[in-house]
């Protein structure tokens, strides 16, 4: 049996692969299982009615932004979508702020004023959390640029959805990323669908939506995104690129999300059927197929996991409980984080008036 | 007998009806078709009309708002939804610069029976980037027509005057209505057979004679609540006037009002910059300075981006209780 569901492990001799120790492997999975618990809870508060608008939750994708992120060191910049919280946690933001900010509380690491698509730590370098579908695409090619002109050897990870490849400001930003050299990596997280709509349904393509970046004379690849050994061996790929040659990448991700487009998608059974949903949670769970890897190479035991999946649902409670006994932010806080000028109380923040309330 | 019908189920027979009566009218956006819409607008309209008249487009704003516009220049008839109206950032130019200006720039030779509708408001927790109220931007492009329902009735009667009228026309719901129910007669109740409202109409929703209470979309509702509290707690009566339409506007209301209360509030749900409120209240002390017994004040959104935390949401927008204080002030 255990022979049996033993993983395909040619990307793991990948170099990327080969230099991880047995503790980095566990902390591979840690944040995956971090990643779900937070997002079952989430979901579950949301349900409570303790928070408002969308929640998009990342169960089903974690081993991409964990395994790419896993690759980035100090001097790479990561930017995204709406489905943010994945990435968030993956580069280090807390539970906390990040339960607090869904909650719209004042200790939310947005002060409870962007809510669940607009999560920002750029002490991490992580720069949101964009709401509008592809506008993070060209601030993505801004990172670079800014690394490339500082003299920084540094990449930018931008990550956007199948659906938002049809965007102009993403087409825009490829053909200014290979004409200017410059070391962005735009990841597709391609996860089948925008919204109730297939990527058959929603984009004209040869073979993938990467290729379309051959247009522009730019490296490209498909691949799966539920083994994280493919995901960091592929990525690394691209990551050297935009590091030694200050090239440009388009990094198409197969991966699947597991519950509607936001919570509030009342058709997410409609538009896909209930066998797809389950063949994905059964066949390709990122987190089952890596827990294979741990147990096969005698990383982990069965309960050392278990107990890993316990301490990460206890610390989303904990979350959770945090958010809830946490303040809302204060009225005038509304009027607070409009101007850099204002806030500092600089010259130019005290001439002429700056808002209009009677 | 009159029947109840929700904002969007209005909104839906608007365009049941006008695809029945031209073929020329095509109803597009994101998610519009197969979807059903993201909320529900134009359910079941693909299942009766098809591929041809009910189009799902891909997430390209900037592409498929100009493909309407292009298409309305050799008289197809687009009905483009906006998923949300914040969106319009993505086809601005499309919007401003070729909507709005090919007809002038061309002597008049070339127009644009464009529609460009969806949900125009805040309050739904989803952030700055998603509640955006620009009908005072769109409004303030000569060329365009902006029209903001404030419930059912007037919602079907000026979507299906919207759809026939030769102008590109913004049309600005609001995703807090779709689900409230008013009374909208059936066809065969109303003269002509149909529900039709001009743009440049306001609407008198109740009568007042102490001041007026000047409103569009569901700000006229806030203000309605706010008129109930004004003559319940403190004997004042106040006028709602609801201006339907931002541009054409129907200053004759307004100043038939006004001139009859002396004191004038407006209420909006966007900035106040330059907001609607700004244009009437110069409208009022411009024509009728005399009549005023007080100067105009008005209230909108408190003047910062749309914050998230839900009880401060709530606070930001324009409520009853705001109003009123307002009222009290002058009168
Ligand atoms: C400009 C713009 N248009 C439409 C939307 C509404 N919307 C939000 S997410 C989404 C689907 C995006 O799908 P995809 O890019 O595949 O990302 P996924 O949700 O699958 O992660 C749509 C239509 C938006 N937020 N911004
Ligand atoms: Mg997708």
């Amino acid at each position: 049996m255990a022979t049996a569901l033993a993983p395909v492990t040619l990307h793991a001799d990948a170099p990327v692969n080969r230099k991880l120790t047995e503790e980095d492997k566990l902390a591979l999975h840690r944040q995956m299982v971090r990643i779900r618990a937070f997002e079952q809870l989430s979901l579950q508060h949301y349900q409570g009615g303790k928070m408002a608008g969308f929640l998009h939750l990342y169960i089903g994708q974690e081993s991409v932004a964990v395994g790419t992120i896993s690759l980035l060191g100090e001097n790479d910049h990561i930017i995204t979508a709406y489905r943010d919280h994945g990435h968030a946690l993956a580069v280090g933001m807390s539970m906390n702020e990040c339960m607090a900010e869904l909650f719209g509380k004042a200790t939310g690491c947005s002060k409870g004023k962007g809510g669940s698509m607009h999560y920002f730590a750029p002490d991490k370098n992580y720069w949101g959390g964009h709401g509008i579908v592809a506008g993070q695409t060209p601030l993505g090619l801004g990172l670079a640029y800014g690394l490339k002109y500082k003299g920084i050897r540094g990449a930018a990870l931008c990550y956007l959805g199948d659906g938002a490849v049809n965007q102009g400001a993403f087409h825009e930003s490829l053909n200014l990323a290979a004409l200017f050299d410059l070391p962005v990596i735009f990841v597709i997280e391609n996860n089948g669908y925008s919204m109730g709509t297939s990527q058959h349904r929603s984009s004209a393509f040869k073979s993938c939506l990467a290729e379309r970046a051959s247009g522009y004379d730019i490296d490209w690849e498909l691949f799966s995104g539920e083994d994280i050994y493919e995901v960091r061996a592929r990525t690394q790929i691209a990551v050297e690129r935009a590091h030694n040659e200050s090239r440009p990448s388009v990094l198409e991700i197969a991966t699947y999300r597991w519950e509607g487009h936001s919570v509030a998608d009342a058709n997410k059974l409609k538009y896909r059927t209930k066998e797809e949903v389950e063949r994905h949670q059964q066949q390709h769970d990122p987190i089952q197929i890596w827990k294979r890897h741990l147990l096969a190479e005698r990383v982990a035991t069965e309960d050392e996991l278990k107990q890993m999946d316990r301490e990460a649902f206890k610390e989303a409670e904990e979350a959770a409980e945090f958010a809830k006994s946490s303040p809302f932010p204060e009225p005038e806080s509304i009027f607070e984080d409009v101007y850099w000028e204002v806030d500092n109380r600089t010259e130019s923040g005290r001439t002429g008036r700056h808002f209009f309330n009677d | 007998m009159p029947r109840s019908l929700s904002y969007r189920h209005a909104l839906r027979e608007a365009f049941d009806e006008e695809l029945a009566r031209d073929p020329m009218v095509v109803v597009m956006g994101e998610e519009v078709a197969q979807y059903n819409g993201a909320y529900k607008v134009t359910e079941g309209l693909w299942e009766k009309w098809g591929d041809k008249r009910i189009v799902d487009t891909p997430i390209s704003e900037a592409g498929f708002i100009g493909m309407g516009i292009g298409a309305s220049m050799l008289g197809v008839r687009p009905v483009m939804e906006l998923m949300f109206w914040s969106f319009y950032t993505v086809a601005w130019d499309q919007i401003i610069n070729n909507a709005g200006m090919v007809r002038y720039m061309s002597g008049g030779k070339i127009h644009c029976p464009i529609v460009i509708r969806g949900p125009a408001n805040g309050g739904t927790g989803v952030g700055a980037t998603h509640s955006h109220t620009p009908e005072n931007i769109m409004a303030s492009f000569p060329g365009m027509k902006v029209v903001c329902p404030s419930n059912a009735h007037d919602a079907k009667g000026l979507m299906k005057t919207a759809i026939r009228d030769n102008d590109p026309v913004m049309f600005m719901e609001s995703t807090a209505l779709y689900g409230e129910l008013w009374d909208v007669p059936m066809n065969d109740e109303l003269p002509g057979g149909e529900l039709l409202i001009p743009m440049g109409v306001a609407d008198v929703k109740r009568a007042g004679t102490d001041l007026t209470l000047i409103a569009h979309g569901r700000a006229v509702i806030t203000c309605l609540k706010a008129a109930e509290m004004l003559k319940a707690e403190h004997q004042i009566d106040a006028e709602v006037l609801d201006l339907r339409t931002i541009r054409p506007l129907d200053e004759e209301a307004v100043l038939q009002s006004v001139a009859k209360t002396h004191r004038a509030i407006y209420v909006e749900e966007g900035k106040p910059f330059c907001g609607i409120g700004a244009q009437v209240a110069y409208l009022i002390q411009n024509k009728i300075f005399d009549e005023l017994d007080a100067p105009v004040q008005r209230v909108c959104s408190l003047d910062a981006p749309a914050i998230y935390s839900p009880p401060l949401e709530k606070i930001q927008l324009p409520y009853p209780e705001v109003v009123v204080a307002k009222a009290l002030s002058i009168c």
